[in-house]
C-alpha cells in the first residue's frame, strides 16, 4: 500500500538512513594549530539533528552546471597553462562502496607556482594568464570523475613562522543528500610539508591516508601527463525498506 | 560488510570564491517568482566581527513541504524554477542574501509535522568542517511550538534559529561563537 496523503505525515515514509560518523574519526571544526579557528569555530557541542526528509534529500545538480571544457584546467583564455600536466581521476563512492553517479564535483586550486587567481592572494609568485584554477565535472554512471590540470605549487601563509601549505586541490561534493555534503582538500603522496601543516594534521591520524591521492602510473600519458588517483567516500545509507508500515522509527 | 573509510573534510580556505561562485547561486527561485522572499543575514565571529569570506548554502522544501528528490516518496509539486538549493557568499560587505520561497511544513516521519525550516551549511576559512544550522521563521509561532527539534532546545537558545520578518523577507544572522552562539547541529 502506498501512503501518499499530503496533509498528514505518512508514518510509513521509507527514507534512507545515513550513517552518523564517529566524531573521533572526523576532522574537528576547530584545531588549536590553525589559528583562525580560534574565533570562528563554534565552542558549544552541536545538537544531534534527526535525519528527516530535509536531511536525506539534497540538490541533484548535474550536467546543466558544467560545460565540457570545465574538465580541462590546462587550456584557458586561448592558451596553455604552465606546469606539470596531471590527470586527476577517481570515483565518488559511499561508504558501502556504492558509486555516486551523476553528481557535481567542483574543484579549485593554485597554479603551478602556488598562486591563486584571487584578490586576497598577493604573495610574489607569478599568475598564469592561461590558468584560472576552476574545474567542474559530473560523475558518470559508475561514479567516475576525471580532470586534466597542472600540479599546484605549495604556497606560504601567515598561520605560523615560515608556514607553507602542502600542494593540494580543493574539492566540493554534494552526493544525493544534505547529510553527504563534503568540502575537502586532496593532497599528493609523500609531501615533505605535511609535518608542519595544521590543516593536514587536524585530520585524525587514521583518516589522513584518505586525504592523499595515489600516483597512478597506469593512467599516465606518454609524452603528455602524469596521473594521480583519488576516490572520495561519502557517508553510506541503509536503503533497506522497512518490513512493517507501523515502524515509527523512520526518517 | 566492511565499510570504506570516509574522506575527511577540510576548510574551504580563503579562496573559495574561485571554485564555488555561481552567477545564479543566490536564486533558489528567479526574483520575479510570485511569493519570492529574501533571506538576508550576516555571519559574525567570536569577536563580534563580520566574517566577510563565508559561504552560506541552503536546502529546503517547496511551499507544499515537498522535495524534488527520489527519496521524497510523495513526489514534488511543480513550482517553476524552484531549485530548493541556494548558495551565497558574504561578500563584499559581509551580508549574504538568498531569494527563495517560504517552505511549507514537512512531515517528521513520526506522524507529526515539522515547522517550516531551511537547512543551512556555513563554510569559511577557519572552519575545518561545515557548520550546520536551521532557519525557522519567527512568525510561525504555532508551527514552531509543535516542532520537536525547536522544542528540544532551551528557550534562550531557540531564539538563535528564528528569522525575523523584514520589508522583503526575513533576517537570519549567524553567530559562530559568543553568548548568543547560534545553535549548530550534528548531522
Ligand atoms: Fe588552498
Amino acid at each position: 500500500m502506498t501512503r501518499t496523503t499530503p496533509a498528514a505525515a505518512p508514518a510509513g515514509l521509507h527514507l534512507p538512513r545515513y550513517l552518523r560518523e564517529d566524531p573521533a574519526a572526523r576532522t574537528p571544526v576547530g584545531f588549536a594549530g590553525y589559528r583562525s579557528t580560534a574565533v570562528r569555530a563554534p565552542l558549544r557541542t552541536p545538537v544531534d539533528l534527526p535525519h528527516r526528509l530535509t536531511e536525506v534529500t539534497g540538490p541533484l545538480l548535474g550536467e546543466d552546471r558544467v560545460r565540457p571544457e570545465d574538465a580541462d584546467l590546462t587550456r584557458r583564455a586561448g592558451g596553455e597553462a604552465v606546469g606539470q600536466r596531471i590527470v586527476v581521476h577517481g570515483r565518488v563512492l559511499d561508504s558501502d562502496g556504492r558509486p555516486v553517479p551523476h553528481t557535481l564535483v567542483e574543484i579549485w586550486q593554485a597554479n603551478a607556482a602556488g598562486r591563486y587567481r584571487h584578490v586576497v592572494d598577493t604573495w610574489p609568485a607569478p599568475l598564469d594568464p592561461h590558468f584560472d584554477g576552476l574545474g567542474r565535472v559530473v560523475t558518470d554512471a559508475e561514479g567516475r570523475y576525471e580532470f586534466l590540470t597542472v600540479k599546484p605549487g605549495a604556497y606560504p601563509w601567515r598561520n605560523h613562522d615560515n608556514a607553507w601549505r602542502p600542494a593540494h586541490i580543493h574539492f566540493s561534493l554534494f552526493g544525493r543528500a544534505f547529510t553527504q555534503r563534503l568540502v575537502t582538500q586532496m593532497y599528493f603522496p609523500d609531501d615533505p610539508l605535511f609535518f608542519q601543516d595544521p590543516i593536514y594534521n587536524a585530520i585524525p591520524e587514521a583518516a589522513r591516508p584518505a586525504a592523499v591521492s595515489r600516483f597512478d602510473h597506469s593512467r599516465t600519458v606518454d609524452h603528455w601527463a602524469l596521473a594521480f588517483e583519488w576516490d572520495v567516500v561519502l557517508r553510506g545509507a541503509d536503503q533497506t525498506p522497512f518490513e512493517t508500515e507501523d515502524d515509527g522509527d523512520v526518517a | 560488510m566492511s565499510r570504506l573509510p570516509l574522506t575527511p573534510s577540510a576548510t574551504v580556505g580563503p579562496y573559495l570564491a574561485i571554485g564555488l561562485t555561481w552567477e545564479d547561486g543566490e536564486f533558489v527561485v528567479p526574483e520575479d517568482t510570485e511569493g519570492a522572499i529574501w533571506i538576508r543575514g550576516t555571519v559574525f565571529d567570536g569577536n563580534g566581527d563580520v566574517v566577510p569570506d563565508a559561504l552560506v548554502e541552503t536546502w529546503q522544501a517547496d511551499p507544499e513541504g515537498r522535495f524534488d528528490h527520489p527519496d521524497d516518496p510523495r513526489g514534488a509539486v511543480a513550482h517553476p524554477g524552484f531549485r530548493g538549493f541556494g548558495r551565497a557568499q558574504t561578500v563584499p560587505d559581509g551580508e549574504f542574501a538568498l531569494c527563495t520561497l517560504k517552505p511549507g511544513r514537512v512531515p517528521d516521519g513520526e506522524g507529526g509535522l515539522q515547522a517550516p525550516h531551511v537547512d543551512v551549511s556555513v563554510f569559511a576559512r577557519g572552519l575545518l568542517d561545515r557548520v550546520v544550522t536551521r532557519v525557522y521563521f519567527a512568525d510561525e509561532a504555532e508551527a514552531n511550538a509543535a516542532d520537536a527539534v525547536l522544542q528540544g532546545l532551551p528557550e534562550d537558545r531557540r531564539a538563535t534559529l528564528l528569522a525575523t520578518p523584514t520589508d522583503d523577507g526575513y533576517r537570519f544572522d549567524v553567530r559562530l561563537q559568543g553568548d548568543r552562539e547560534t545553535v549548530f547541529f550534528a548531522v
